[in-house]
């Protein structure tokens, strides 16, 4: 396995896992309150339907010409990596609140139960609610499993991976029988931010018909470059915030999520 | 809204996400790396200040924005 294919298997498995992590505490949530069968068949929905998107949108990739593949790979990642790399910074440095499973499946769980009594048989509830969840947060991995894997012509080995992080989500949540909150969801989505933001550069720059000096290898020293410049700008945000004046900080973590200017 | 446009606003949420400023510099500094590269010069140095540039600016204009509404 190639350098570049390894780096694809990776941000995928990471971008996959911590989306269905969220997935995850919405099914579990529904399934546990409303009706199991009813929350697994629209989880199955979902993935059928994720599955025919990337079924369909590949092939057509594909056979794009590679200039211009890779120049709209690289944009869609770049603007992808920028948005995952912000966030996890503000979070890092409390101006926007943290994902906290165990407070959305509280809410789900709620928001279930007040939706009404439950029917002997299929619950509508139970479906809608577990398909929207999986599809939304699947659509984005599907789409970096179509950009990455089309890219590279390597659209299995992505979806394998996607695949493959699923299956460890699955297995953890069933092991649990909670939703997954120590798992570091900030953290791999900074790693997801950085290796799509890298990728993105990359590719979009041969895309536009420039030339990295050294080729592939180029990317030996992006992807740490980039780190390094994420991790430096948090490193700046939490230092600027901590040294603001008493009065201009939210006073709670609660309110740090309300102050924050962009939706988890 | 209709369906229609309830589906472009999707698509716009989606890839833009919400902050167009970023998406449109990433669009304007790959078309400056293809202008340049078209004239036959190196042009691979565009994209990296670039992108560091915009991430500072959207992490600049978020925590301001923040620091506003606190």
């Amino acid at each position: 396995m190639s350098g570049a294919e390894l780096g694809l298997a990776v941000s995928v498995f990471l971008a996959c896992a911590v989306e269905a992590v969220e997935a995850l505490t919405i099914v579990l949530a529904v399934g546990t309150t409303r009706s199991w069968s009813s929350a697994m068949s629209g989880v199955g929905a979902a993935t059928v339907t994720l599955a025919a998107i990337v079924a369909v949108l590949g092939p057509a990739l594909t056979a794009l010409p590679i200039d211009l593949l890779r120049v709209l790979v690289g944009c869609l990642l770049l603007v992808f990596g920028l948005q995952w790399l912000r966030k996890a910074i503000l979070r890092s440095a409390g101006l926007k609140a943290k994902h906290d499973e165990l407070e959305t499946f509280r809410e789900e769980t709620e928001a279930a139960k007040a939706a009404g009594a439950r029917r002997p048989g299929f619950d509508g509830y139970a479906f809608t609610i577990s398909f929207k969840g999986v599809l939304l947060e699947g659509l984005e991995v599907a789409f970096i499993v179509l950009t990455f894997g089309a890219n590279q012509h390597r659209i299995p080995l992505a979806a394998a991976a996607a695949g493959l992080a699923v299956l460890v989500v699955v297995a953890a949540g069933a092991t649990a029988r909670a939703p997954l909150a120590k798992v570091p969801e900030n953290t791999m989505k900074f790693a997801v931010g950085v290796m799509l933001s890298s990728f993105g550069m990359f590719w979009g720059t041969e895309g536009a018909g420039a030339s990295w000096p050294g080729g592939d290898a180029a990317l030996l020293a992006i992807i740490p470059g980039v780190l390094l410049t994420a991790v430096a700008m948090a490193w700046t945000v939490r230092r600027a915030v901590n040294q603001a004046p008493i009065a201009d900080l939210p006073a709670t973590p609660a309110e740090a999520g309300d102050q924050a200017t962009v939706s988890a | 809204m209709t369906r229609v446009e309830a589906f472009l606003a999707g698509v716009w949420e989606f890839v833009v996400g919400d902050d167009w400023r970023t998406a449109l510099g990433v669009v304007l500094a790959l078309a400056l790396t293809a202008l340049i590269a078209s004239a036959a010069i190196a042009a691979w140095w565009v994209m990296p200040p670039a992108v560091i540039g915009l991430l500072a600016l959207s992490i600049r204009r978020a925590a301001r924005d923040s620091s506003r509404r606190g």
